[in-house]
């Protein structure tokens, strides 16, 4: 294979494992918060908008990891800066 | 793909290249601005309140309330600062329904900019509280062990400020320039729908996290001390 294939294969793989597990542990997590703030709601449904807001909040924070691993397999997929290197030293 | 508006050159102005990103931050701004101006012309006391300065003032009153219950000292310069910061945010990210108008904070730029100012404004409102040495002592809170921690805390809260709006945003796009090339009639328009609420829970989550942040270096009173204000 030639460097440039090579660079391919393992940013194209490489992009698809970091969305994979970048989905799956902000899942898992928001799934807690989600079921935990719930919990709390029909527990005490005087708190509902406290309770709505704060969840927000931290559902965008949590999700925030999962946006890292898809701006990271972004840049592997349409700004791979080892691709270009390699373009360029090749004169393409 | 367009992954962000920075590569599209509008114009160029005397040898500087004006992307798209600035030329859509400044519509955005003058959107912003021209409306205000246009409604708070004739805000006296003897003209009654039209439909418009009602609609400003429901949006400034609800922005109030939100900042009031999580910052419960100083409100008013932080509103001044987070308001600002929501109004922007979400009027930008509600105008990508605007076909050929990629939002400005859909660009790294943009909002490591907005991020960069909330760096800036949290020692400067800390200080203006609470001098400088009660800021400085907000960084060995716990104990001085934690300085390290709390100075590297202060840098990764911005990039993850300016990462977040980003990510967000920009995902938004490339998914729909995704489905776009898959299904084009009906897919696309749903997703932009996601967008708009994105959009809005970002501009929120910003404007709050600003407000956390600031409200956390304005020195809070002593807990040993009693309080002497107590709100019901």
């Amino acid at each position: 294979m030639t460097d440039l294939a090579i660079i391919a294969v393992i940013s194209i793989f490489t992009a698809g494992l970091t969305v994979s597990f970048g989905a799956l542990g902000p899942a898992l997590g928001e799934g807690r918060a989600a079921a935990a703030a719930i919990a709390a709601m029909a527990q005490q449904p005087d708190a509902a908008p406290t309770l709505s807001r704060t969840l927000f909040v931290s559902l965008a924070m949590i999700e925030s990891t999962a946006i890292y691993c898809f701006v990271v397999a972004m840049i592997l997929l349409f700004a791979n800066p080892f691709w270009s290197a390699v373009q360029g030293a090749a004169g393409g | 793909m367009q992954l962000t508006p920075d590569d599209i050159v509008v114009f160029t102005l005397a040898g500087w290249k004006i992307n798209a990103t600035i030329v859509n931050t400044w519509i955005v701004m003058a959107l912003l601005v021209g409306v205000s101006m246009l409604v708070t012309r004739n805000l006296r006391a003897d003209v009654p309140p039209n439909r418009w300065r009602t609609a400003l003032e429901v949006i400034v009153k609800m922005i109030q309330g939100q900042i009031e219950e999580v910052a419960r000292s100083s409100a008013r310069h932080v509103m001044y600062f987070s308001g600002t910061l929501f109004l922007f945010i979400a009027l930008s990210n509600l105008m990508l329904v605007i076909p050929g108008f990629s939002p400005p904070t859909s660009s790294l730029s943009t909002t490591v900019a907005l991020a960069l100012s909330v760096l800036v404004a949290v020692p400067v409102f800390g200080i203006a509280t609470g001098g400088v040495g009660s800021y400085l002592k907000t960084f060995v809170q716990p104990s001085v062990i934690m300085l390290p921690f709390n100075i590297i805390g202060e840098f990764s809260r911005g990039i993850s400020l300016a990462i977040r709006l980003y990510g967000n945003i920009m995902s938004g796009a490339v998914i729909a320039a995704i489905l776009l090339t898959v299904a084009p009639f009906f897919f696309p328009v749903v997703m932009d729908l996601l967008g708009l609420l994105t959009g809005m829970i970002q501009a929120y989550i910003f404007a709050m996290l600003a407000t956390v942040y600031i409200s956390s270096a304005t020195a809070e009173p002593d807990p040993s001390l009693p309080k002497h204000e107590d709100k019901p």
